[in-house]
């Protein structure tokens, strides 16, 4: 099959064919991270720009690089919000940023459906990397790849998603693209934190983490942020480690091999012990790597790049 | 003046009882005859054979803009938007810069709307600045000519000057008109909370903040014993309280929107920004709710709740933009088609809801086809299909989330004082 999308607004509108063919194209990127030069000339002389309203360390270095792996010209624009309220709109930045002669604009911003006003103003191809707490689509891919990756399949694993989920990008995405594929999701966390009428996405969901944890093949465990104590939905962080901080007691309920993932960064001690997250279970580390391989693969699918060069080595 | 002849329209007036095939004859801004065949051989013949004639349709939830914010409307833009609707009497809200909160500024635009296509009541603020703080000069602007008072856009939360409110009312006989939402169930919401707040991860807004607010206000209107209108009525539970407060005999009323009649939350997953309105747009289930209150008459009236916008403010992410439909010109088609042509609701109650009923509700002297009344009359032709652009639309705001709908229904000519003001679709 082909992939005819010039945008990635989130995992709901794709179907698991397309999902199956990212994955499987990231496959063949991150076999180019094996090479001695780990470089191909694929998006040579097409210009990606990184918009960034929010800040952000992993997911904006990991598209630079999956850029670069792929010889485009990246550019990168971090903007405060603060200087969006006395400045030009997104729309006119976008017009602008296409008249430069972007290929395609990777953008993160706070507010929930700008990377689709994005894609509705511009013809450049346009891919989300997190709006507010609707998508994050490619950490959702590159968490699914990690459990392909490390479990052989997706298919009829049990996922468990901890922590913030009403605030949560990355559970959303996860939720949308482990269900197209067959995955059973479980969502757990405090009753303030998931959203209402999370159970028509197909999740089941959990307020006793312990009770959570049985039958899991696949653990993901969200970052908790210290503003939910300020918004009046925990009492205390202390408490929250206390009810659903991962540790490794916790752990032996899962199924033996559980697959242990964080999106990051961690609070290492809060909502992830730090046994846990550097344990045996632990893919945190894989993620990263293949973060930059599933980025890569969207953006030569989105920009309708060459064809990959086989191995000459 | 030119006397007109409106022939062979099929006459709905609620009040007298009328659904019938007669002619319509006005003169000197009047009704003069009801029958059903007159001649006259100076009058300017309107043909409404197959169309539906109707008392001048009356919303009483309108915000034209002016003074201060004409780039988003003005009285003109407004009343011409208005009256291509089939609207011949509009109330508009005070939330204007300055705010209308005293005499003054009830007269400045009361000046202004002299000019105008349409009849304008202004409506006063209960607070100065609409602050929530001190009581506006409601004496004052009374004797001016407002016709009700309101906060709108934002609610009295402290309930001892809300109480306040209702009871110094008391001396002018208005109507006190209120947006229910508790603020800090509101906080930064944007959207219906629910499965689509969920799935988009918008800030939601619950249905609560607004049942609480109608419950606390029914409560102060029965202790208080004064007239209060409930604006933009919205979720089922406040449906209930209303219910159940008329059943008490309290003295409230209450009025629906065009836009939370046909369109659920599900709308706002386009993140069209058009989508995104004050209060939310609700859930199938307040829906229908809504639509069962309006046809048994929980629900007194129908209102544009009109909230034009630049487009330039609107083209924005969804969280920036600001809350507001631009409802004047598709209300009447949007009514048409989601509620009388499945049968929810007759023609007559149609008409009841868009004149009579909103008249009565501001002490106004309109919403009859009589003879002896003002001629302010709306004739609709009912099977007239067509797809909005909101490029053609009158009013400053193109913010319409029925954008591109094809609907059924039009206003096709509309008199207000016995002058020509719309006639097919075009503003004269």
């Amino acid at each position: 099959m082909s992939f005819n999308r010039r945008r990635l607004l989130g995992l709901e509108e794709l179907t698991g064919e397309e999902i199956d063919l990212i994955l499987n194209t990231a496959e063949s990127m991150k076999e180019i991270f094996t090479r001695q030069v780990k470089k191909v000339p694929t998006l040579r002389g097409k210009t990606i720009i990184n918009l960034f309203y929010e800040p952000s360390t992993r997911t904006k270095s990991s598209f630079d690089l999956a850029g670069k792996r792929l010889s485009a010209d990246m550019m990168s624009l971090s903007i405060s919000m603060s200087s969006v309220v006395k400045g030009e709109s997104l729309v006119d930045t976008a017009k602008t940023l296409e008249a430069m002669g972007a290929e395609a604009v990777i953008i993160r911003h706070g507010i929930p459906g700008t990377p689709k006003l994005l894609a509705e103003t511009i013809d450049a191809a346009v891919l989300n990397a997190g709006d507010g707490a609707h998508e994050h689509p490619t950490q959702g891919l590159l968490d699914m790849y990690t459990i392909r990756e490390k479990r052989g399949k997706i298919a009829g694993e049990t996922v468990l998603i901890v922590g913030d989920i009403k605030h949560s990008r990355v559970a959303k995405s996860n939720i949308w693209g482990l269900k197209k594929l067959g995955a059973e999701v479980r969502v757990a966390g405090p009753p303030t934190l998931i959203p209402p009428e999370i159970e028509k996405m197909g999740v089941e969901v959990y307020y006793d983490l312990e009770e959570a944890l049985v039958g899991v093949d696949v653990v993901n465990i969200l970052r908790i942020q210290l503003e939910r104590q300020e918004g009046g939905f925990l009492p205390s962080l202390r408490e929250y480690t206390e009810l659903y901080g991962m540790n490794q007691e916790r752990l032996q309920l899962a199924n033996d091999g559980v697959t242990v993932m964080h999106p990051g960064p961690m609070n290492r001690g809060i909502e992830i012990a730090p046994e846990v997250a550097y344990g045996e279970e632990s893919v945190i580390t894989d993620q990263i790597p293949n973060g930059v391989a599933v980025r890569m693969a969207l953006l030569y699918l989105l920009t309708g790049g060459e064809q990959i060069e086989e191995t000459t080595n | 003046m030119k006397k007109l002849l409106i022939k062979e329209g099929r006459v709905i007036d609620p009040v007298n009882g009328v659904d019938e095939q007669l002619d319509i004859l006005i003169a000197e801004g009047e009704v003069v005859q009801i029958a059903a065949q007159i001649e006259d051989q100076e009058a300017e013949i309107i043909e409404a054979n197959n169309k539906v004639v109707t008392p001048g349709l009356i919303d009483m939830h309108a915000h034209f803009r002016e003074p201060g914010f004409e780039h988003k409307e003005t009285i003109k833009t407004g009343s011409e938007s208005a009256v291509a609707g089939g609207f011949t009497s509009v109330a508009c809200m005070p939330n204007t810069d300055p705010v209308v909160d005293n005499a003054s500024v009830v007269e400045s635009i009361l000046n202004r709307a002299a000019e105008a296509k349409v009849n304008l009541f202004p409506i006063g603020s209960i607070t100065k600045d609409l602050a929530g703080e001190e009581l506006a000069e409601i004496g004052f602007m009374r004797k001016s000519g407002i016709v009700a008072i309101s906060d709108d856009g934002e609610t009295v939360m402290n309930s001892q000057l809300m109480k306040s409110a209702l009871e110094y009312v008391q001396a002018f006989d208005l109507p006190v008109i209120t947006h229910c939402e508790d603020q800090s169930l509101v906080g930064e919401g944007v959207v219906n909370e629910g499965y689509y707040s969920t799935v988009t991860g918008l800030e939601p807004i619950p249905a609560v903040a607004e049942d609480i607010i109608v419950a606390r206000d029914i409560k102060l209107a029965e202790l208080t014993n004064t007239h209060l209108h409930i604006a933009h009525v919205s979720t089922k539970g406040a449906v209930e309280l209303i219910k159940a407060a008329k059943q008490r005999g309290v003295s409230v009323t209450a009025e629906v929107t065009p836009h939370h009649l046909a369109l659920t939350d599900e709308a706002i997953t386009t993140f069209d920004t058009s989508t995104k309105v004050n209060p939310p747009l609700r859930s199938a289930e307040d829906v229908a709710a809504l639509k069962e209150a309006l046809a048994e008459g929980t629900i007194d009236a129908i209102a544009t709740d009109h909230a034009p916008h630049a487009w330039e403010e609107k083209d924005v992410g969804y969280d920036n933009a600001p809350f507001g439909i631009s409802g004047l010109e598709t209300a009447l088609s949007v009514l048409i088609t989601e509620l009388v042509q499945p049968g929810l609701l007759s023609w007559s109650q149609l008409v009841e809801k868009l004149t009579v009923k909103p008249a009565d509700i501001l002490g106004l002297d309109k919403g009859r086809l009589e003879v002896g009344a003002v001629a302010d009359v709306t004739v609709i032709d009912p099977e007239f299909e067509y797809t909005v652009d909101v490029d053609k639309f009158y009013s400053k705001g193109k913010n319409s989330p029925f954008a591109g709908r094809t609907l059924t229904g039009k206003a096709v000519t509309t008199i207000v004082d016995g002058e020509l003001v719309m006639k097919d679709g075009q503003v004269l």
